[in-house]
């Protein structure tokens, strides 16, 4: 039963992991950069909730839908002025670069503005835990809804892309940007909307997180951030079921080897098992494996 | 008179070497003469570690053309395999400089296996992945300095995950590294000359590797890597050579860093993800690619934030901005052409070329 236990904790954290590996993916897949200042977006994301909980008494919806709106224009924005003019630079290194530039601006700007000091996040959920099998099983509210967040988020982002002109822009985007260009399709505006898509889930992701982890730092996106990352990469970058697949997996990876190999490890844990799967498979469970043309 | 003929290269070569030869001198003169503050003392041996990790930094990143976030990692390694070796041998070996001297071979010699470790997925990613990785390994390597716990008796080394009572040490047993407190009672041999011996020797073998066969072959991976394939070149060999030597380098300056403090901890911010970003601003700040520039970039971004107090709230938010602005100014096409633009238009208004123009 503890088992179960611990299996729904890490579901719970995968699907977090989910959503944030969603942004990555999404980003990756069309502009082909790694955003290394989406899990600082989590974190600013967070930080507003709190503050427009705590400090203004806002509804905890409507200031997660606050947050959202904050961090789609902070995405678009970062996306603008930071990204854009190296899209078409000489080397990959200078947007990776800059990503990192950006994180650490995120990082220091938070510092500034709310102290290191932790900030105790109280839980946007307001649902009792379900007790199963006389007590011996509790599933927390926090974790319901976050499943529960995660595959409305997953069926509805697959739709988008699938069913709408704005996803097969995108998908058209990830193909061939020239291409897509000539088809009559805003490039710019395309990589900008992902980068809208994905900064709105990292907003979500923070409330969710934060509620079931509450403690609140300025650095408290970077390591959830990574591990997204590294989720994304073992589903298969560019591929939205391969982020699901690939957060859940890492969740539980996370969960079970804190519970029985080491607490103080398992960040290690879930590294190596990157490490691993890169070997094994550079592409990841669901990745397509594009042959480089000269 | 008869003109010494030295080609462009090794002249440049020579204004680094003298330029650190230099600067320790002057160091050195006002060390001896008790000007320097003992805040300024102590940042000497830092700053050598600091150029140390910067220079075989940029070999991966300038020169190789990949991104590598684990630096720090490959200095953890070294100062705690170091550090070990001379806990161990303090009593068996006396002299300190020999002691020392194996102790940093020792150091770079672990870093560098590891080097080889890494370097097997390398030959499989590339850029952002090849990024990730290393940032991957770099905590992996924290996460279990953190927690290893490593006792020596007579019946050999012992070694725990969980808790230092669980080593089950004999009586004459000593523990060495006590899991999160780490090691401590390393003997404090570092020094500046030793340091700046180690920055010489650095210097010495990757700008000397950078101007051979091997190192145009580095870099003609890094301009065209398919390009260099059809033409013979071994990609993944070299690529490995490169993290093995950067990882060495590293290696040998986390041993300059064991000795140097009375205890050491893998805690905190020391090895992780943002020390190798703390280097990786000092490469791109000195130009990347640029092996005196890293030199220049790290003493100044080391002493600086030291030197303004004032700032010291502000100072990596500075560093952020300062980071995205190089970036941006340097490789944006648009900041290219118009940095071109202003080229030509200087050009014709003072009617004269520098050398650089004729060979463009």
């Amino acid at each position: 039963m503890t088992f179960l236990n611990y299996l729904i904790n890490g579901l719970s954290l995968g699907s977090v992991y989910a959503i944030i590996a969603l942004g990555y993916t999404m980003v990756y897949g069309i502009a082909k950069m790694l955003n290394f200042a989406h899990g600082d977006i989590i974190m600013v994301g967070a930080y507003i909730i709190y503050y427009s909980m705590t400090s203004f008494g806002i509804d905890p919806i409507l200031s997660i839908v606050i947050s959202m709106v904050l961090c789609t224009v902070l995405g678009v924005v970062i996306e603008r002025v930071a990204y854009r003019p190296l899209r078409n630079a000489s080397s990959s290194l200078a947007v990776l670069i800059t990503a990192i530039g950006v994180s650490y601006l995120l990082q220091n700007t938070a510092l500034l503005m709310f102290s290191a000091n932790t900030k105790t996040f109280s839980s946007v959920v307001a649902i009792d835990p379900i007790k199963l099998f006389d007590g011996q099983l509790t599933i927390s509210g926090e974790a319901i809804v976050t499943i529960a967040v995660c595959i409305v988020i997953m069926v509805g982002l697959t739709l988008f892309v699938n069913k709408t002109k704005a996803g097969q822009a995108m998908q058209a985007v990830s193909e061939d940007k020239g291409a897509a260009q000539l088809m009559g399709i805003n490039v710019n505006g395309t990589i900008a909307l992902t980068f809208a898509i994905g900064s709105a889930l990292a907003a979500v992701a923070g409330a969710l997180m934060c509620s079931t982890y509450p403690n609140l730092t300025p650095y408290t996106g970077t390591m959830p951030g990574i591990k997204a990352f590294v989720a994304a990469v073992f589903g298969g970058i560019g591929s939205i079921p391969g982020a699901m697949i690939g957060g859940l997996l890492i969740g539980i990876i996370e969960i079970l080897g804190k519970a029985y190999i080491s607490s103080q490890l398992a960040d290690a844990i879930v590294f190596a098992v990157l490490i691993i799967v890169l070997l094994v498979k550079p592409t990841g469970i669901l990745g397509k494996n594009i042959q480089e043309k000269v | 008179m008869k003109k010494l003929n030295i080609s462009k290269t090794s002249r440049s070569n020579f204004i680094t070497y003298g330029m650190v030869i230099v600067l320790a001198a002057l160091m050195m003169i006002l060390d001896g003469a008790g000007v320097l503050s003992s805040s300024m003392r102590g940042f000497l041996v830092p700053m050598c570690i600091y150029i140390i990790m910067a220079v075989s930094l940029n070999l991966v990143v300038g020169i190789l053309g990949e991104l590598s976030l684990g630096h720090a990692g490959f200095m953890c390694i070294g100062a705690y395999t170091s550090a070990v070796f001379s806990k161990c041998m303090v009593d068996t070996i006396t002299f300190a400089p020999l002691r020392f001297t194996i102790a940093i071979l020792i150091g770079a010699a672990c870093a560098a296996v590891f080097g080889v470790l890494i370097g097997i997925p390398v030959l499989r990613l590339k850029g952002d992945y090849l990024a990730i990785v290393t940032l991957a390994f770099g905590e992996i390597i924290k996460n279990i300095c953190n927690v290893i716990n490593l006792g020596v008796d007579s019946a050999g080394m012992h070694i725990s995950f969980d808790k230092a009572s669980d080593l089950n040490l004999a009586e004459d047993g000593q523990i060495i590294i006590k899991g999160s407190q780490g090691i401590s009672g390393t003997p404090k041999d570092s020094t500046f000359l030793v340091g700046v011996i180690l920055v010489m020797i650095t210097l010495v073998v990757i700008l000397n590797l950078i101007n051979s066969r091997t190192g145009r072959a580095i870099m003609s991976i890094r301009d065209n890597r398919i390009a260099a394939q059809s033409i013979g070149i071994d990609v993944t060999k070299y690529k490995l050579m490169v993290f093995t030597i950067s990882a060495a380098f590293a290696g040998a300056a986390g041993a300059l860093y064991a000795h140097n403090y009375a205890t050491l901890t893998a805690t905190g911010d020391k090895f992780n993800y943002n020390a190798s970003i703390m280097i990786l601003v000092y490469v791109v700040l000195g130009g990347i690619g640029n092996i005196r520039g890293s030199i220049i970039a790290t003493i100044i971004l080391y002493i600086l934030p030291e030197k303004l107090r004032f700032l010291k709230d502000y100072r990596m938010l500075v560093y952020a901005i300062v980071l995205i602005l190089v970036m941006l100014y340097n490789w944006s096409p648009k900041m290219q052409e118009y940095r071109e633009v202003l080229r030509l238009k200087l050009k014709a208004k003072f009617g004269k070329l520098n050398k650089e123009e004729s060979i463009t």
